[in-house]
């Protein structure tokens, strides 16, 4: 039995979570809560949020986020595709900034116009 | 002469227009000082707005771009680099523009939307040197994930409300090297999902019931220590940690922004460090309402969005009605056991069309308590809670009916349960 609190939203439910009873988890207020407490065990994934360099736009940087979550030990890499990323104004909203992150088939998109 | 001036275009200011301009007022004015709309938001580049209002997950940035294009389908006049230098009980507003210059403008209804500040290190004083490096952490969150600037490499944070522990993550994912997250209370400020995914999984300690006692550095932070502290929040000697590091950040709290406020004479609660507002969120002036930061600092962005709403029709109803006639009998709002404040803190209930919501905070952290809501000796109201913290705003909902039945007063406690 393990317990977990839950990250989905900001309510924060005290999981528990039984590895012998195929993940059961209990505690949970809602079913996205149950679904974490088992990803979080067995592949752990979150969404990755960051900026990337952009020119001629507002700010120097545009922010970004993948489009779907990635396994957590694939955080740093991503992280790392950003470094060579270089936009230019203007950018939509949603725009794919780098694809297919270290092979997952998530992409990096941009979360505002600029 | 305009029908709502609304004052600051982030979250609230947003969506207190749109709100407005859906009940039916066409001459609105929003004014702002940043170069774009959005506030806060366009900063806080992380997921988990929105679950709420949007039934999604949204970054900041996305939060705001679907109010500012909803803003864009209607005829609300948006004035950008725009300072509101003063706003008289008559409800002239004085601004100045960038291309716009010195303008007094007149106004029919007024909605203060100018949110709120970050407490700084001369708010609580830390003693020590003065080198560069300390920042609060809303500023270096600007800094990072706007202008793209490193505020440093090894970092301590103060405070362990919700924007220091967002950005011990972000910090880390650029590089940092975030040594501890640094809290006073012995409970965190900040929600446990933040703890979570912003300290544990990056393997940050978190030190409660301690604080930072020193700061050293000629130039630049060289070294800050921290000690534990009693249960009067004062620190014990010896019980000193020094780490060496580059970097401060502070998250030691926000204060709503009233400059505006207090010079217009508006009554102003001491709990809140906002107005006094009605259970529409007007304040003591009529036709002047407050809502989102300004009002109280909330927790979260949804939550803002729902008051400014209900503040931007408030402010619609007064304008069409032609202002209000007459006075209406009034609930005051009371603090009582461990409770710190209530929003609002004035029910009239004669002016509560079916239900009346009310925010409070409450002072300690309790696992099964109930909320009590008296008038006098008489039970109004009573709730259930599985859990109550400081750091998670409370919401109940009174229908009018129970409104009704109280004379006064309210007061709003909290009662531990014991468990059978």
């Amino acid at each position: 039995m393990k317990e977990l609190i839950c990250i989905v939203c900001p309510k924060g439910c005290h999981l528990k979570v039984d590895e012998e009873k195929g993940y059961a988890v209990t505690g949970n207020g809602c079913p996205r809560g149950a679904e974490y407490g088992k990803i979080e065990l067995t592949h752990p994934t979150r969404v990755v949020t960051s900026t990337v360099r952009c020119v001629g736009g507002a700010h120097p940087r545009c922010p970004v986020k993948t489009d779907g979550a990635i396994p957590k030990g694939l955080i740093r890499e991503a992280m790392g595709l950003l470094e060579a990323v270089t936009l230019t104004a203007p950018v939509a909203l949603g725009q794919v900034a780098v694809a297919n992150v270290c092979g997952t088939g998530v992409n990096f998109v941009t979360t505002r116009a600029m | 002469m305009y029908d709502l001036i609304v004052v600051g275009g982030g979250p609230a200011g947003l969506a207190a227009a749109c709100a407005a301009w859906e009940k039916g007022l066409r001459k609105i004015l929003l004014v702002e000082r940043d170069k774009e709309l959005g506030g806060i938001l366009n900063q806080c580049i992380h997921n988990g707005f929105g679950l709420h209002h949007f039934k999604e997950e949204l970054t900041g940035p996305e939060y705001a771009g679907r109010f500012v294009r909803m803003l864009q389908d209607t005829e609300v006049e948006v004035r950008l680099d725009t300072m509101v230098l003063e706003i008289t009980p008559a409800r002239q507003v004085h601004m100045v523009g960038k291309t716009t210059g010195y303008r007094v403008e007149e106004a029919k209804s007024i909605i203060l939307a100018m949110g709120c500040r970050e407490r700084t290190r001369g708010a609580i004083a830390i003693p020590g040197a003065r080198p560069a490096g300390v920042f609060t952490a809303g500023a270096a969150q600007r800094y990072v994930n706007m202008e793209g600037w490193m505020p440093g490499e090894r970092v301590v944070i103060l405070g362990s409300g919700d924007i220091g522990l967002i950005m011990a993550r972000r910090m880390t994912l650029e590089g940092a090297k975030v040594l501890a997250c640094v809290e006073v209370m012995p409970y965190s400020g900040g929600l446990n999902r933040n703890i979570v995914q912003c300290l544990q999984n990056y393997g940050i300690p978190l030190y409660l019931s301690h604080t930072v006692t020193d700061i050293r550095g000629k130039d630049r932070v060289e070294q800050v220590v921290v000690s534990q502290v009693d249960a009067q929040r004062s620190p014990i000697p010896g019980t000193e940690m020094v780490f060496d590091c580059d970097t401060l950040l502070l998250s030691v709290g926000l204060i709503p922004e009233n400059e505006l406020t207090r010079q217009a004479g508006i009554e102003m609660d001491r709990r809140t460090n906002g107005a006094v507002v009605y259970e529409n969120m007007e304040t003591s002036l009529p036709g002047v309402f407050a809502c989102g930061n300004v009002a109280h600092v909330h927790d979260l962005v949804d939550f803002v969005t729902a008051e400014s709403q209900r503040s931007g029709a408030a402010a619609a109803d007064y304008v069409l009605a032609g202002g209000r006639e007459g006075s209406a009998a009034v609930l005051e709002v009371k603090n009582g056991d461990g409770v710190t404040y209530t929003v609002p803190q004035r029910i009239r209930p004669g002016l509560v069309e079916k239900s009346c919501g009310l925010f409070f905070r409450v002072n300690r952290v309790c696992g099964d308590s109930e909320i009590l809501v008296t008038s006098g000796e008489a039970p109004i109201a009573r709730f259930s809670r599985e859990h109550l913290a400081p750091g998670e705003m409370e919401h109940i909902v009174l229908p009018r009916v129970l409104l009704d039945r109280a004379a006064g007063e309210l007061t709003v406690s909290i009662r531990e349960v014991e468990k059978a």
